[in-house]
């Protein structure tokens, strides 16, 4: 399978990445990150970016990585749009102190936006 | 504090609880706050939410079995402040603050920090007016210890919550995604 994985710059990214490196090691898929540009995020686009790479390198990933530039979740959506993409993986929300779930602007564009199937990782 | 967006102007004069008021069903309730969460209110409460009906869950919560409930309600018990709304013995109505804090244990001033709120009334309870009650005494509580910032997130398709929050003074922070986040600033 062809994946995509979206990443900001918050915990459920880190979460989201590394959950992804383990699948993808398990089943063989194609992997293609792609470090989004948010603001007011816990890690930059550049940080991000690195332990990305970071962790690629450790799970002896070869995955490509991209910067995308502009608002977050058009941009993957439409990185996603030209390419041959099975499927688009993003972090799927945060937990409010009261144990809420909270998914943010990134998520619901890309929910209502994408044209391939999401998968949210919790 | 967070970049959250308070309104203006401060809401003030809640009841306080204890207090009993007839429900619109004639229906004696009675509204107490928690000293300790812990002990035969908390099992109350856990038994209001192994009755809960999961088609009004709320953003996962509250998680289904007893067992999740219990730890759920554990995890927010300690630093929390609680509002039970009862009729008789049982526990129908809960409403709660949350302080969103790292590290809650260094909490000096409540009013230094932000407080999420949450309220459920059990199914057979609600449109009964228990829910408006319980929120305002939960309020007029937090008046009490002095919590001035409060917020929440409630769907965005869950128009009687929003109303409800609306009419007691809260006002939309500025977030809004499948949630709709909103915010009192308390006198
Ligand atoms: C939200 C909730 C706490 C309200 O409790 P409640 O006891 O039903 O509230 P009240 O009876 O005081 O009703 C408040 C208002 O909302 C209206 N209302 C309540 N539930 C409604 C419903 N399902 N459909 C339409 N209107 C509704 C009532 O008519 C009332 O309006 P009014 O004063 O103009 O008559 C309760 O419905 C609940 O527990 N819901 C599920 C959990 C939830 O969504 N919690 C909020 C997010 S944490």
């Amino acid at each position: 399978m062809n994946v995509l994985l979206g990443l900001a710059g918050s915990d459920e990214s880190i979460t989201a990445l590394r959950r992804t490196i383990e699948r993808t090691d398990n089943v063989g898929d194609e992997l293609t990150v792609a470090v989004l540009e948010k603001a007011d995020t816990d890690r930059s686009q550049e940080e991000m970016y690195r332990q990305a790479e970071k962790l690629l390198s450790e799970a002896n990933l070869d995955a490509e990585i991209e910067r995308l530039e502009g608002d977050p979740g058009a941009s993957l959506v439409n990185y996603a749009e030209q390419g041959e993409f099975d499927q688009l993986v993003i972090g799927g929300g945060t937990i409010s102190p009261m144990g809420k779930i909270q998914l943010g602007s990134i998520t619901e564009f890309v929910l209502l936006n994408a044209p391939t199937t999401v998968k949210l990782v919790r | 504090m967070s970049g959250r967006v308070y309104p203006d102007t401060a809401s003030g004069s809640f009841p306080a609880p204890p207090s009993t008021a007839e429900d619109q069903s004639d229906r004696q309730i009675e509204f107490q706050a928690v000293d300790e969460f812990e002990g035969e209110v908390l099992d109350d409460t856990v038994e209001m939410y192994v009755e809960f009906d999961p088609t009004d869950r709320a953003q996962g919560i509250p998680p289904t079995g007893e067992t999740r409930i219990r730890n759920w309600l554990e995890t927010i018990a300690e630093h929390s402040v609680n509002v039970v709304a009862r009729h008789g013995e049982d526990v129908i109505g809960h409403a709660v603050l949350v302080p969103d804090s790292d590290d809650p244990d260094s909490i000096e001033d409540v009013g230094d920090v932000e407080w999420e709120l949450a309220i459920f009334v059990l199914q057979a309870y609600q449109q009964s007016g228990i829910g408006t009650q319980l929120l305002k005494h939960l309020l007029g509580h937090a008046i009490e210890l002095g919590i001035t910032h409060v917020w929440l997130t409630v769907e965005r398709w869950n128009t009687p919550a929003i109303a409800l929050y609306e009419r007691v003074g809260f006002e939309p922070t500025g977030t809004e995604n499948f949630e709709q986040e909103m915010g009192i600033l308390l006198d």
